[in-house]
């Protein structure tokens, strides 16, 4: 009841101040963090409901830019920050403080057909450049390989891209999908196909392959032994203080990092 | 007094909703010419590259271009004659209690969803192309196509119905009179009488296949390659600017090209409709002479 009264004085007095004031902490970037930044922000405002935080996607280049412009207190981020980025920042006069919050892997899927259990990571750079176009040259049966990636604006292939590829292109014949959803969505349904997906998204419908013999789950993740992870980011205008601060380090104890894990990433610890 | 309430009204109305076009369009200008100071019109329009987030990006759009007008036109192609045969039996052959119930229905169709076809063509019509074809993916060209097509042909069957419906009777009458049969009265009277008015159906149709978003979004395959078979994958326009637009970081040199893409769509649209228009005019200066 209190709670409400207070809800309903705190939308009031917003409605008076405007837009300007719509949220004590403003949370915006990666889509692929938005899960975490969401279920973490909804955690913290129950414990301090004198803060309120907006959080927004927009992609992890939207969230960093926003850093740079001073429109935004915490960006998300599926990616280190780039050095230009970094420069543009510091001739701002603003100083972006990487956290890292979270990891993902990525992990190679085929359809559950497909014998196929092992890549090496040569092997996987190949089938995405074009050179190996079936299943044959890598110890499965005579079939063509439908390749299927991700668009080339999403942090998932920004990862994949320099993990795998390594500044060679995927070829353009690559079946492009919008979502890890719709990557599984494609591969169960087509014997050919071998795609990737982010450890959260990964489910009976397809099969997971390991990559230069290892699997990749929690521990192989946080072990750094299995060769396509990243680290998510939070990043702060400054080194954090007040509001930012606490809700860093929120995102960084115990119960945030169980919140990681219920979103379907990698706790850090 | 009272009387000139309503003409304000509508002035009114009309000028804000002709202000909001005005400026959707200055926008769409002024956010899609930048990218013309980073790479020139002719690599936009004819560069093979899309890799739009290298540094520096490769923006050649062709891929794309090619992959909006193939899968319109294919659709085109599959869709209209179908929804004009739906029109001739709606409009000239069905007694008229089968006409009352059919119409509205088709009507109705007209507003599925394109998200509902987008699944169908993901999670049914692809693993089915592939298995009856053996393909590399069921998700492609064809594939799109076919849903489309199944899209547009409640609207265009609806409005070629409603041009033939048009069409006076006393034509019709004149020409039993000179003892024609039924075939012979819709083949050489009622589809010439109607032809500017089933033209620009179609026009709306491929009109409305141009800027469909969600069904080349899920069944296209989005692969921003020039397709040599109607069973490649291919990555329209729409759907490049759907899955691209939400990671791009704002003023980038992707972003404006994205909105450039927009500026193509709309291009497009807008020569179709200018057609379509001339059509209405030629045929009524033939008809009402």
């Amino acid at each position: 009841m209190k709670k409400s009264a207070i809800a309903l004085a705190l939308a009031a007095t917003l409605s008076l101040v405007g837009s300007a004031f719509a949220g004590d902490l403003v949370i915006k970037g990666s889509t692929t963090v938005l899960p975490i930044a969401q279920s973490a922000a909804e955690k913290f405002m129950e414990s301090n409901s004198d803060v309120a935080i907006t959080v927004s996607g927009g992609g992890s280049g939207n969230g960093i830019k926003a850093i740079i412009d001073g429109t935004t207190d915490v960006a998300n981020a599926s990616r280190f920050i780039k050095n230009k980025e970094v420069k543009a920042a510091v001739e701002n006069g603003t100083y972006p403080v990487p956290f890292a919050v979270a990891m993902d892997a990525l992990i190679p899927v085929v359809h559950p057909s497909n014998q196929i259990k092992d890549l090496s990571i040569e092997q996987l750079k190949k089938i995405y450049k074009g050179e190996i176009t079936n299943w044959k040259e890598v110890g499965g049966s005579d079939a063509r390989i439908a390749v299927v990636g991700r668009d080339t604006s999403s942090g998932t292939y920004e990862v994949w891209e320099s993990k795998i590829m390594n500044k060679d292109r995927v070829t353009q014949r690559a079946l492009v999908v919008a979502s890890n959803g719709a990557m599984v969505q494609t591969v169960a349904k087509n014997k050919l196909a071998i795609g990737y997906i982010g450890l959260g998204y990964l489910d009976k419908s397809v099969n997971a392959l390991t990559v230069g013999g290892v699997e990749g789950t929690v521990k192989s993740v946080l072990d750094g032994d299995y060769p396509v992870s990243r680290y998510l980011y939070m990043f702060t205008k400054g080194w954090p203080t007040g509001d930012t601060l606490k809700f860093i380090n929120f995102v960084l104890s115990d119960a945030g990092q169980e919140i990681v894990g219920n979103t379907g990433y990698i706790p850090l610890r | 007094m009272d009387e000139r309430i309503p003409g304000w009204l509508i002035t009114l109305t009309a000028s804000v909703s002709l202000f909001i076009m005005v400026f959707l369009i200055y926008f769409l200008l002024q956010e899609g010419i930048p990218t013309l100071r980073e790479v020139s019109l002719k690599e936009l329009l004819l560069g093979f590259d899309w890799y739009p987030t290298e540094e520096p990006p490769a923006l050649g759009m062709a891929p794309l271009i090619v992959g909006s007008m193939t899968v319109t036109l294919l659709s085109a192609v599959m869709a209209v004659p179908f929804s004009f045969l739906i029109a001739i039996f709606l409009s000239e052959v069905a007694p008229s209690w089968f006409r009352e119930i059919l119409k509205p229905a088709l009507e109705l169709l007209g507003f599925l969803p394109s998200i509902v076809l987008g699944f169908l063509g993901m999670v049914v019509l692809a693993p089915w192309l592939q298995e009856r074809f053996d393909l590399l993916s069921g998700l492609n060209l064809f594939n799109a196509s076919l849903l489309m097509g199944a899209m547009i042909v409640p609207i265009v069957a609806s409005l070629a119905e409603e041009s033939l419906q048009a069409v006076p009777r006393e034509l019709r009458d004149a020409c039993y009179a000179l003892g024609a049969t039924r075939w012979e009265t819709i083949r050489k009277v009622v589809l010439p009488a109607a032809l500017p008015g089933l033209l620009s159906a179609s026009l709306l149709g491929i009109m409305r296949g141009l800027g469909e978003t969600m069904v080349v979004l899920m069944a296209a395959g989005g692969a921003a390659l020039v397709p040599i078979s109607i069973f490649d994958p291919v990555r329209p326009l729409t759907s490049a600017i759907a899955a691209e637009m939400g990671e791009t970081p704002v003023g980038s040199a992707h972003y404006h090209a994205l909105f450039f893409a927009g500026l193509l769509l709309l291009t497009m649209t807008l020569g179709i409709n200018l057609i379509s228009m001339w059509i209405e005019k030629k045929g009524k200066e033939r008809w009402m002479a």
